[in-house]
């Protein structure tokens, strides 16, 4: 792969004196200058409120606007553009199907099947449908490899179970789950399919159609874009189905005293002034992510991924979480380091300029199952460099000998 | 030498504290049992006082943490064993005033163990960690009033 550091002009600089290296791509990616352009270029040259003016500001930003549907359509394999529905991130993405189509479709005594792999954003809002609806959360257990245990999701699968709600990459573990064998299983109990797509759309090629999930939810601030911009695809036939989930203007066709009607799919479902300018450039994004391709960047992270994993495995009283195979995986490791609390390890790496991830990562379930409070994690992206996994490396190891100083 | 200027954190004292945690474990009887968490973080710690005709008595404690959140609760059980409710309240406030990032703070009370913690401060995201053990202490204190009040 080309060297692609130039375009991020963030990554050219030292934290407390050394040069900067960020580890914590699966939190939020950096930005390339294409991106950052576009939003100032859109504050300097279009900014209108879109889809209302008849003056040609407007009418630009509004053409800029859906052009980013039509790329983030083609980037996900979508068969239409009206199966996009822009939202701030892919919690509310995910918070949207909980409200239009939960509310609808879920009653008292019917299943929600899970995992325990899911991030809170993929598991609080299911819980707060069950408990106003008297439905029941269940959840696939992960084997002690880190990957789901599929035969017991084939029995917690039955005519009870309405939604499956799964993460296509674990954020914690870099698990990618066998969704192809999950959502064919789901259809045939009659279940509809929810995919957390905000660590996988990133980093692998995907294609909602081929996968026929019914729902696919992420966000653009891990995959280049701007923060404030999340994207819910849902399947066309059932979205038209579905009541609106945030009332107010731009959804609305006509409003009268006592009722309204909505606008078509998608608008019913973007109430409000979306991030206009955020959306815009979040096609420069895909441009970015299409043009060095995500086959390549899918081969630089396994690489990267499997140089770190053989490192770390020759470290003295290190535990690594989840799968070993940079093939089953993406570029997501998480680990702790005995003795020393991920939070100590978080603040020596960052005196040497490594940034990581230390805490429960929004996976407490998880976390109560791998049986640890916390974990350190590093996550990889297509900027990374073998380089800088090496100094990492390094640093951990002389991170034990300094911890254990004097003792 | 990599970690240069951490010392400061991660003094020795500290380090010793966390390794060889004082006052740790369950007591076999206690006044009143406080629960504390950090929800950023995870971090948990458990605080048990025994209080007799107004002074703690003996304290125990136990949590999952960090090097500076466990070291600091650790630190707090000798700092105020055998004083007064008064005197362990204004310890409590002396500390949560040396933890202001720009925290005035007299010299003569900033002794001892304590002291080794004064480091925290400039690592701003670290100081709840410290906190944690006091703040709890603290809702102890307060939860024993209540009952004794009341
Ligand atoms: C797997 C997964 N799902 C959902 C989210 C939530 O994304 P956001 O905070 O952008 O809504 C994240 C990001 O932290 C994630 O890693």
């Amino acid at each position: 792969m080309k060297n692609v550091r130039p375009d991020f002009p963030i990554l050219d600089q030292r934290v407390h004196g050394k040069p900067l290296i960020y580890l914590d791509s699966a939190a939020t990616s950096q930005k390339p200058k294409t991106v950052i352009e576009a939003l100032s270029h859109y504050y300097s040259t279009m900014n209108a409120n879109i889809h209302r003016g008849i003056y040609y500001l407007s009418e630009e930003a509004t053409i800029a606007f859906e052009k980013t549907r039509r790329k983030v359509s083609e980037f996900i394999g979508a068969k239409e553009d009206r199966s996009i529905i822009f939202t701030h991130n892919a919690t509310e993405a995910i918070n949207l199907v909980a409200h239009a189509w939960g509310r609808k479709n879920i009653k008292e005594g019917d299943e929600i099947l899970l995992t325990h792999m899911e991030h809170h954003s993929n598991l609080v809002p299911w819980q707060l449908l069950a408990q106003e609806k008297g439905a029941v959360l269940k959840y696939i257990p992960i084997t002690k490899e880190g990957f789901l245990d599929i035969e017991r999701f084939n029995n917690l699968l039955t005519d009870r179970t309405k939604l499956l709600a799964v993460t296509h990459m674990s954020n914690v573990l870099g698990t990618i789950n066998p969704l192809s064998h999950l959502i064919t299983k789901a259809h045939a109990v009659g279940a509809k399919v929810l995919v957390d797509g905000a660590q996988a759309v990133a980093h692998l090629k995907v294609n909602v159609s081929e996968l026929d999930c019914d729902f696919y939810a992420f966000s653009a601030h891990k995959m280049l874009g701007p923060t404030g911009v999340g994207v819910l695809y849902g399947k066309p036939e059932i979205l038209e189905s579905l009541p609106p989930f945030l009332g107010g203007g731009e959804m609305i066709l006509e409003v009268h005293e006592e009722y309204s009607t909505w606008k078509p799919i998608p608008y019913k479902f973007e109430a409000g002034t979306p991030n206009i300018g955020a959306v815009i450039a979040f096609a420069k994004a895909l441009d970015y992510l299409e043009h060095i391709g995500m086959d390549v960047i899918r081969e630089h992270e396994k690489a990267l991924t499997q140089h770190a994993l053989y490192q770390l495995k020759e470290i003295d009283h290190l535990t690594i979480y989840g799968p070993m195979d940079a093939n089953l995986k993406g570029g997501v490791i998480s680990f702790n380091l005995e003795d020393i609390h991920p939070h100590d390890l978080g603040t020596l790496l960052d005196h040497e300029g490594i940034a990581i991830r230390a805490g429960h990562h929004c996976a407490q379930v998880l976390m109560k199952k791998l049986n640890v409070p916390a974990t350190a994690r590093v996550s990889f992206y297509l900027y990374n460099t073998p380089q800088e996994v090496d100094i990492f490396i390094d640093i951990l190891k002389k991170a034990r000998r300094y911890f254990n100083r004097g003792l | 030498m990599a970690f240069e200027g951490l010392d400061e954190l991660y003094r020795e004292v500290i380090l010793d504290h966390f390794k060889s945690p004082r006052h740790h474990g369950k007591l076999l009887s206690h006044d009143v049992e406080q629960e504390g968490f950090n929800p950023l973080c995870g971090d948990q710690i458990i605080v048990q006082l025994k209080i007799d005709e107004g002074k703690v008595t003996n304290i125990g404690w136990w949590g999952k943490g960090c090097s500076i959140s466990q070291a600091s609760s650790s630190i707090l059980t000798e700092e105020i064993l055998g004083k007064t409710l008064q005197e362990v309240e204004h310890k409590i406030q002396f500390f949560k005033s040396m933890m202001q990032p720009q925290g005035e703070v007299s010299k003569n009370e900033e002794e001892g163990d304590l002291e080794a913690l004064s480091g925290v401060r400039k690592f701003p995201v670290r100081i709840k960690c410290a906190l944690l053990g006091w703040t709890t202490l603290e809702e102890a204190i307060n939860l024993w009033k209540k009952i004794h009040n009341s």
